[in-house]
C-alpha cells in the first residue's frame, strides 16, 4: 500500500489531485439511497447524501398504518445515524444531473467522480381521467396521503363500500395493493363489518395471488372482493367529487377510494435523462450503472432490473451490490457478477403473514431469476408457520431500516 | 488528466475483501433485528445448515427457497464471509 502510494504520488504533476479522495454523490435517501451511502462510507468512499425531506417515512408496514394497526411515527427515520459516521447529508432536492455534477434546488453544486440515483418512483395520477389524489388518494409514497386514507376509512359509515383499485405492472411493491386490501377488509371486519370492499385490478394475476386468495377465502368471504382486468377491473376514469369510479364494464359509487396510479421512475431520473421509454431506467445488471449515461449508477424501484422486484429489500440489496461496484470501478477494476436476494412479507391480517422469496443474477443484461430458487410460502400451512412469518415481517423490518438508517 | 485521477482514487480506495456473490444481501434479515445473526458463529455450522436445507432437510419458511439458488461452493465462500465479525 505504501508503495503504490509512493509510485502514484511520484507519477502526479497536481500534488492536489494526489490528495483528492473519490467523491461519490448519492442521491434520494429511501431504503436504496442510504443503504448505499453507508455501504460506500464503509468502504472508504467520501460520501454526500442528497435528500429533499429531514426524515423518511417508510412505504413497508404502511398499510398497517392505514388500517389503525400502526402508528405513523413508527414509520420515520431520520439521517443522524449517517451524519454520525461521517457521512455529509444535504437536505435539498436534486435539481438536476449536469456533467459530473448535482445542481441542487438553491443552485449549489455537488461535484462527483460517481453518482448513485435511488429516486424512487413518480406517481402519474393523470393517466387516470378525472382522478383528484386529496380526495381518492393513491397512499402510495408514506406520509400525508396515508393518513388521508386512514381518516377517510375511520370517518366512512358502517355499511360503506371501499373501492381500492391496483395498476398494471410495473409498479412498486407487486403484492402491496393485495396486502392492503386484505389489512383494510380486517378494519371493516373488526370495525364496521356490513361493509364491504371491491378490489379492481388492470391485470389477471398477481404476486402470492394463491395465497392471498387462500387467505380471503377464509378470513373475508363476502367482503372483499377481487376484479381481475377480464371481469372488468380495469379503471377508466373517476369522478372524484361523486367518488365514482369507472371500469370498462361499469362503475362503483364508493365511500372511500384508493386509487393506485401508474408510476414512472422518480423525477429526478427523468430530468437526467436516465429513463427510456417505458418511464423507468435501464441498467447494467453487474454495475448498476445507467446504460444512458457513464458514471451514473442507479438502484431500487426506479430501475428496470429485470425478474428482480420494485421492493425495500431488493432497494437495500442492491445498494450494497453497487456500493461494491463503485468503489472497485474507482480502484481501476472491473465488479465481479453479483448474486442478489429479495425477500418480502405480507400481511393479511395481524399474525398471519406470507412472504415470496427470489435469488437473482445478471443473464441477458437484466437480472433474472436463479433457476430452481425462490418462490412463495406453502398453500394450507398451519396457523403456527403464518404467525412465525408475521413475526420474520417485523424483524425483517427492524433490520433493514437499521441497516439502512443507522 | 484522466490518469491522474485513475492513480489518485486508486491511491485512496486500497481494495477490501469483497463479498462473494449474494453474501451482502444476507444482512437484509440477519442484522440484529430479530432473525439469527451469523457474525462470529462458525462458518462450517452456517455452511452446514444452508447446505440441509438446500437439500431439503429442516423446515425453514424461506431460507429453503433461498439456498437452492446457490451452489455449495457459493455457499461455503458465503458463510465464510457472513461468519466473519466485522
Amino acid at each position: 500500500m505504501r508503495r503504490r502510494a509512493l509510485l502514484g504520488a511520484a507519477l502526479l504533476a497536481a500534488p492536489a489531485l494526489a490528495q483528492a479522495a473519490p467523491k461519490v454523490v448519492v442521491i434520494g435517501g429511501g431504503f436504496g439511497g442510504a443503504t448505499a451511502a453507508r455501504a460506500l462510507h464503509r468502504l472508504g468512499v467520501a460520501v454526500t447524501l442528497v435528500e429533499r425531506d429531514a426524515t423518511y417515512l417508510s412505504c413497508p408496514f404502511s398499510n398497517a398504518v392505514i388500517a389503525g394497526l400502526r402508528e405513523m411515527e413508527a414509520q420515520r427515520f431520520g439521517y443522524d445515524g449517517l451524519r454520525r459516521e461521517g457521512i455529509a447529508v444535504v437536505l435539498q432536492a436534486a435539481r438536476t444531473v449536469e456533467a459530473r455534477q448535482v445542481v441542487l434546488a438553491d443552485g449549489a453544486t455537488l461535484p462527483f467522480d460517481r453518482l448513485v440515483m435511488a429516486p424512487g418512483i413518480a406517481l402519474r395520477p393523470d393517466a387516470i381521467p378525472g382522478l383528484d389524489t386529496e380526495v381518492m388518494p393513491h397512499a402510495w409514497r408514506a406520509g400525508p396521503q396515508t393518513l388521508l386514507l386512514r381518516r377517510q376509512l375511520e370517518a366512512m359509515e358502517d355499511g360503506g363500500l371501499v373501492v381500492l383499485s391496483a395498476p398494471a405492472n410495473p409498479y412498486r411493491c407487486p403484492p402491496g395493493p393485495y396486502e392492503r386490501a386484505s389489512l383494510i377488509a380486517h378494519h371493516l371486519k373488526t370495525r364496521k363489518p356490513r361493509s364491504k370492499l371491491i378490489l379492481l385490478d388492470a391485470k389477471d394475476t398477481f404476486s402470492k395471488q394463491k395465497l392471498f386468495e387462500e387467505a380471503w377465502a377464509a378470513l373475508y368471504p363476502g367482503l372483499l372482493e377481487w376484479v381481475p382486468l377480464s371481469s372488468g377491473g380495469k379503471v377508466v376514469e373517476v369522478d372524484a367529487a361523486a367518488r365514482v369510479v369507472r371500469t370498462e364494464f361499469g362503475e362503483h359509487q364508493a365511500a372511500v377510494a384508493n386509487i393506485i396510479p401508474p408510476q414512472s421512475a422518480g423525477r429526478i431520473a427523468q430530468a437526467a435523462g436516465l429513463t427510456d421509454r417505458s418511464g423507468w431506467c435501464p441498467v447494467d445488471p453487474v454495475s448498476f450503472e445507467s446504460r444512458q449515461r457513464a458514471g451514473v449508477h442507479l438502484i431500487g424501484d426506479a430501475i428496470i432490473a429485470g425478474a428482480m422486484p420494485k421492493s425495500a429489500f431488493a432497494a437495500n440489496a442492491q445498494a450494497r451490490v453497487c456500493a461494491e461496484a463503485v468503489a472497485a470501478l474507482l480502484r481501476g477494476e472491473a465488479p465481479a457478477p453479483p448474486k442478489l436476494i429479495n425477500t418480502c412479507y405480507s400481511l393479511v391480517e395481524p399474525g398471519y403473514g406470507i412472504s415470496i422469496a427470489g435469488v437473482y443474477q445478471p443473464a441477458n443484461g437484466l437480472l433474472a431469476d436463479v433457476p430452481g430458487a425462490g418462490g412463495v410460502s406453502a398453500l394450507g400451512a398451519p396457523a403456527a408457520t403464518r404467525a412465525a412469518e408475521a413475526g420474520y415481517a417485523e424483524d425483517w423490518f427492524r433490520t433493514v431500516t437499521a441497516d439502512a438508517f443507522g | 488528466m484522466r490518469i491522474c485521477v485513475g492513480l489518485s482514487l486508486l491511491v485512496a480506495l486500497p481494495a477490501a475483501a469483497a463479498p462473494p456473490p449474494g453474501a451482502s444481501s444476507c444482512a437484509g434479515c440477519h442484522g440484529g433485528g430479530g432473525m439469527p445473526v451469523l457474525a462470529g458463529q462458525p462458518a462450517e455450522a452456517i455452511a452446514g445448515t444452508m447446505l440441509a436445507y438446500k437439500a431439503g432437510r429442516g423446515s425453514p419458511t424461506v431460507m429453503d427457497r433461498i439456498a437452492r439458488g446457490f451452489t455449495e461452493e457459493e455457499i461455503r465462500a458465503i458463510a465464510a464471509w457472513v461468519s466473519a465479525p466485522r
